[in-house]
């Protein structure tokens, strides 16, 4: 533990000391032109600024209006006329005694359980392969570009081929399970009813898990080996160097890979849609999907827009908390200057 | 320090993907809008955009039928059309789609069952007197089509453009061998279907397009219809939840829930084509469809005289109504810039030669005066839909709310059909509490 320890001090010592030479050097290079280098950086930003503005901002401010407007039919061809409604959207959307509020809370806890499911698999699945693939063998590229594979697919022919595999009739899945390996006698419906869960779960997970994977790869390759050969020799077995070194070290890989996996899954729409099309099964009925459906099937898109600004309201508030949490965690063993043996444990709690 | 160059690391190998899949995400078909090169005076160099909905039996063969006949329209007047056929499944949200961000065709296909909904909107350009007498004549058109142009007492905003009804198809070698009459009564078909099927060899009585919202919806209607149940009232509020329409709704929904004649897989039926498919290729006995299967059936190998249409028969004492008034309209987008050429185009595809080329490809009724069916060879066939259409048939609700009775209760319809064919029961305090769903959905968007 304690050679470990020092070994990494003096390596951070002496990256930082390069680092510092190397800034400095930078400085100087760049002082004869201050005026142009304080302006280039906004220049740069600029496009992104207004793309960001365009493609995220506007519409969302255009959608917090429409939640407090009477947009119906009768107004969408024009706008600007439909009634301002006050609250009253809102008070519909989380009316839960009513069908639409009752609806609405529905999807929000199969989305929820989805979420954690699809998230959990998705991040232990990607964990796995990542640590799999951490020492070099033969083939080990071979392997990784097919595990990248459902990531490299555009997100609709992936999604669609499975809507084929796991038809009732004609499915691949169902061939498998019923006629070749006779596991049930009935042939499942995998898209309605309540297998539908299962099957949005599972394409959710085909679909994300190689982001896991790439991330945490990617982190995997900047713990330097010596931390390993270190633990072994104090005789540390491979699940506690995982735990005490692999699941530290990742820790920023970890916190921002969750938070993107988590809002990911639960403002998924593209899954849903593709799969189900128009069946919308109690079992799949994510919200966003809902929200669509609920907007475009009485074309109320003042209610839909409600729905939506309370999905933005939660995911922020949960983004928010959890940015907190892990902040203040993140600050507490730094202070300390020195990974503290617990800390481990406690990042792994937050994946739960 | 090592925490400080991984997250840059992370950061990027997480940013550039996500960017990637938001860019995935966000990309989405667009409406396309009209392209006029001129100002619109519609003459030559005019290019209009039609949108059409799916008459034959693929997008591609529609396109097919189309495109000869609109090269002939740029003969005859140098404009122009740029052409987009649509699924039945998709017309609706892109219609709506693009009232929302004014960005439509200038001329298009609706169903007209939506015509006085989407008339609501204000969206489309009103037929005055200068409108019908550039297209050739409101008197040129048959009543019962005209009717669905819009709602009564308004200029109406669509015109027919191809008539539609239901029939009863079956098969008639498969009802021969079985000692079975054509029905006549909703229980002698139930009867026959359940005589036709035979679950061991997959050979069912029925198919039905029970995953359709739309297909789901007029049955909902036709089946109501015949308890002698009203879905609006006088002044345009919902009244899904009648006894009549309740158990209509329910009456239907035993094809396979009760009764048994229907495979649970029709569940996933999301569009008419699949049951008619299975009718072609003999797997099922019979399948409630518009005249424009007759496309679909014989382009599967099926010939005309292998197959006999009768009314869909009502219940024993039930009124007798087989259909509602099914069709296509075309509209005009009020915000076209090409308003002239637009109606030169609405007029050629409602004239008498047009009609008569599309009447056959497209299997439809002729909505002009005068005019005799062309669709099928089978003169009794042929009699039989124009007896239908014309006597046999009520119109769905001319009210603003049409569409989105269709659209909530044929989804209603659909997750019903998906209970059951999973194995749950729908009774009729479900069937109710379903239909009192779809009525507060439209109620809050009213």
């Amino acid at each position: 533990m304690s050679a470990s320890a020092i070994r990494e001090d003096d390596q951070a010592t002496t990256a930082l000391r390069s680092k510092v030479t190397t800034t400095k050097k930078k400085k100087k290079a760049r002082r004869p032109s201050p005026r142009r280098s304080r302006w280039l950086p906004y220049l740069l930003l600029l496009p992104a600024v207004i793309m960001e503005l365009l493609i995220h901002i506007v519409p969302m401010l255009v959608g917090i209006w429409m939640s407090f407007i009477k947009l119906t039919k009768i107004y969408i061809a024009n706008w600007s006329a439909a009634p301002w409604a006050g609250f009253q959207n809102y008070a519909i959307a989380v009316d839960f005694d009513a069908s639409i509020g009752a609806a609405l809370l529905q999807s929000f806890f199969v989305t929820a359980a989805f979420s954690l499911l699809a998230l959990g698999i998705s991040w232990g699945l990607g964990m796995a392969a990542a640590v799999a693939l951490q020492q070099p063998f033969r083939g080990r590229g071979l392997v990784r570009t097919i595990f990248l594979v459902p990531y490299a697919l555009p997100a609709y022919a992936g999604i669609l081929t499975w809507n084929f595999m796991l038809q009732r009739d004609t499915g691949l899945v169902n061939h498998v399970l019923v006629d070749n390996l006779h596991l049930t006698g009935d042939r499942p419906f995998w898209l309605l009813g309540g297998n539908a869960f299962a099957s949005i779960v599972t394409v959710a997970v085909w679909r994300l898990w190689p982001f896991a994977f790439l991330s945490l790869m990617a982190g995997l390759q900047s713990i330097p080996s010596d931390l390993y050969e270190a633990a072994a020799v104090d005789g540390a077995g491979n699940l506690r160097q995982w735990r005490h070194i692999t699941l530290p070290s990742l820790r920023p890989v970890n916190l921002v890979l969750i938070l993107v996996l988590f809002l990911w899954t639960f403002n998924d729409f593209n899954t849903p849609y593709v799969l189900f099309g128009n069946g919308q099964p109690a079992g799949g009925d994510l919200i966003s999907f809902h929200i669509y459906n609920a907007s475009f099937l009485t074309w109320n898109f003042g209610i839909g827009s409600a729905m939506s600004v309370l999905l933005l309201l939660f995911l922020f508030v949960v983004t928010a908390a959890y940015l907190l949490i892990t902040r203040e965690r993140n600050t507490t063993p730094k202070a300390a200057s020195k990974p503290a043996p617990k800390a481990p444990a406690r990042t792994e709690d937050s994946h739960a | 320090m090592r925490l400080r160059s991984l997250s840059r690391f992370t950061v990027a190998a997480i940013t550039v993907p996500a960017i990637a899949l938001g860019a995935a995400a966000c990309s989405s078909s667009s409406g396309g809008s009209s392209s006029g090169s001129d100002t619109g005076s519609g003459g030559s160099g005019t290019t209009l955009t039609y949108w059409a909905s799916n008459q034959a039996p693929s997008l591609d063969k529609d396109k097919e039928v189309l495109t000869p006949v609109l090269a002939q329209f740029t003969q005859q007047t140098g404009i122009k059309v740029n052409l987009e056929v649509i699924g039945w499944n998709d017309l609706q949200t892109r219609i709506q789609t693009a009232i929302t961000s004014n960005s439509g065709p200038d001329v298009l296909n609706i169903g007209n069952t939506w015509a006085a909904s989407l008339q609501a909107t204000g969206a489309f350009m009103p037929y005055d007197s200068a409108a019908f007498t550039a297209i050739g004549g409101k008197e040129k058109f048959v009543k019962p089509a005209m009717d669905t142009g819009g709602a009564p007492g308004q200029d109406p905003t669509s015109v027919p453009y191809l008539g539609l009804a239901y029939g009863l198809y079956y098969n008639k070698q498969m009802l021969k061998d079985a000692g079975i009459q054509p029905p006549t009564t909703w229980e002698e078909m139930v009867a026959a279907a359940q005589k036709l099927t035979n679950t061991a060899k997959s050979t069912y009585g029925f198919a039905l397009a029970a995953g359709s919202y739309t297909e789901n919806v007029h049955f909902a209607f036709i089946n109501g219809s015949q308890n002698g149940g009203e879905w609006f009232d006088s002044a345009g509020k919902p009244t899904f939840t009648s006894d009549a329409n309740v158990q209509g709704v329910l009456r239907y929904l035993n094809l396979m829930q009760k009764d048994k004649v229907v495979n649970a897989s029709n569940a996933q039926y999301d569009n008419g084509t699949k049951a008619v498919n299975d009718f072609a290729t003999k797997k099922v006995a019979m399948i409630l469809n518009q005249n424009n299967a007759d496309n679909s059936i014989q382009s599967n190998g099926m010939k005309s005289d292998e197959y006999g249409v009768v009314p869909f028969p009502a219940p024993t004492g039930g009124q007798k109504i087989a259909t509602f008034i099914a069709g296509i309209n075309m509209s005009i987008f009020k915000n076209t810039k090409n308003k002239d050429a637009a109606l030169q185009f609405v007029k050629f595809m409602t004239s008498p030669e047009t009609q008569k080329t599309l009447g056959k490809p497209f299997s439809s009724l002729p909505v002009l005066k005068g005019e005799t069916p062309v669709f099928t060879d089978n003169p009794e066939e042929a009699k039989t839909f124009a007896d239908i259409y014309a006597n046999m048939s009520k119109p769905l609700p001319l009210v603003p709310g049409e569409d989105q009775f269709e659209s909530t209760v044929g989804k209603a319809m659909n997750t019903m059909f998906a209970k059951i064919a999973t194995g749950g029961t729908v009774s009729a305090d479900d069937v109710k509490a379903a239909l009192k769903d779809a009525q507060d959905q439209v109620a809050a968007a009213s």
